[in-house]
């Protein structure tokens, strides 16, 4: 099978993650070896991943965490009360 | 890149803290819930795309999780049920706000992935690596992702940023294997279509060579 770009195209995802088969990679490979834009589509989408991935771009907002946690802190000490914890007035601080 | 085997090390890990949290270690449950915070939070914020209220639903799905841990069954790791949890408060949310959440617009039936055009944009490749160490570079990215259809930003997030395999995927977010990849490809190549024109013109004027082939 020749692949023209647009088969390509439909598997740069599969591509990407390594999951198409071997006969249909080599295909892949042989077609990219000649076809700068698709070379260049796959760099392209390659790039968005490693900056995907990157840890500073995609953040909780600041404090995220520790709200989360004193919230979360309450709640086991309430339960620790006991499991009427969360309803007896006096036992949640 | 991440290893099978350090996997299956978090999974056991993840178990034996469970076990001494419902054994009335409850403490332990702050660690539990550390490594997944992110994870549970973009993911409802791809649902509700409003930071406030994925917070808010987070903290909800991490004290539900809490209080439902004795019914957490390892056949899933604990990320993807708690993820699941999330889920279903945020729809919960969306339900008694009156927002539909809106699942299956723009599904295509055909299932075919090939019914779109990238950006063709030869001269990529010549942008610098350290332009991708501009935070005006991921803020473009943060953007284009809060712009994709919902179905897709979900499955983005969980694949792509979360760094989650196709399974897990498709069990928190209750859809085929198949669909998350059908899904996957859709994003990313939406992604690679608004950002590629958009990465050019923030970096450098790279001069154009046409050094393609005629076809």
């Amino acid at each position: 099978m020749k692949l023209n770009c647009a088969h390509v195209w439909s598997y740069i995802s599969e591509y990407i993650d390594g999951t198409v088969d071997a006969q249909l990679r080599l295909e892949i490979e042989k077609h990219l070896e000649h076809c700068e834009i698709c070379s260049a589509i796959l760099d392209s989408t390659r790039n968005i991943l490693v900056l995907t991935a990157d840890g500073r771009t995609f953040e909780l907002p600041v404090g995220f965490s520790e709200r989360l946690h004193t919230r979360l802190a309450k709640e086991l000490l309430a339960a620790k009360n006991g499991p009427s914890g969360l309803e007896s007035p006096g036992s949640a601080k | 890149m991440r290893q099978p085997d350090a996997g299956m090390t978090v999974q056991n890990g993840e178990k034996e803290l469970i076990a001494r949290i419902l054994a009335g270690d409850t403490d332990l449950f702050h660690e539990l819930i550390r490594p997944c915070e992110r994870m549970v939070y973009l993911t409802v914020l791809a649902m509700l795309k409003d930071e406030a209220e994925a917070e808010d639903v987070t903290q909800e799905a991490m004290l539900k999780a809490f209080r439902a841990l004795s019914s957490f069954h390892a056949d899933s790791k604990f990320s993807t049920w708690l993820v699941a949890i999330a889920l279903n408060e945020g729809r919960r949310r969306m339900r008694n706000a009156g927002r539909m959440p809106i699942e299956t617009l723009d599904e295509q039936p055909s299932g075919e992935t090939g019914d779109f055009t990238p950006a063709v944009l030869t001269d990529w490749r010549e942008i610098p690596l350290e332009a991708l160490e501009r935070k005006e570079v991921r803020h473009a990215l943060v953007e284009a992702v809060g712009q994709l259809p919902m179905i897709y930003r979900q499955v983005f997030t969980l694949r792509d940023i979360e760094e989650m395999d196709v399974r897990e995927t498709a069990q928190a977010l209750e859809i085929s294997a198949n669909v998350v990849k059908v899904r996957l490809h859709r994003a990313r190549m939406l992604l690679q279509k608004r950002l590629a024109p958009l990465l050019k013109a923030a970096t450098q004027p790279v001069r154009k060579r046409f050094f393609w082939s005629t076809k």
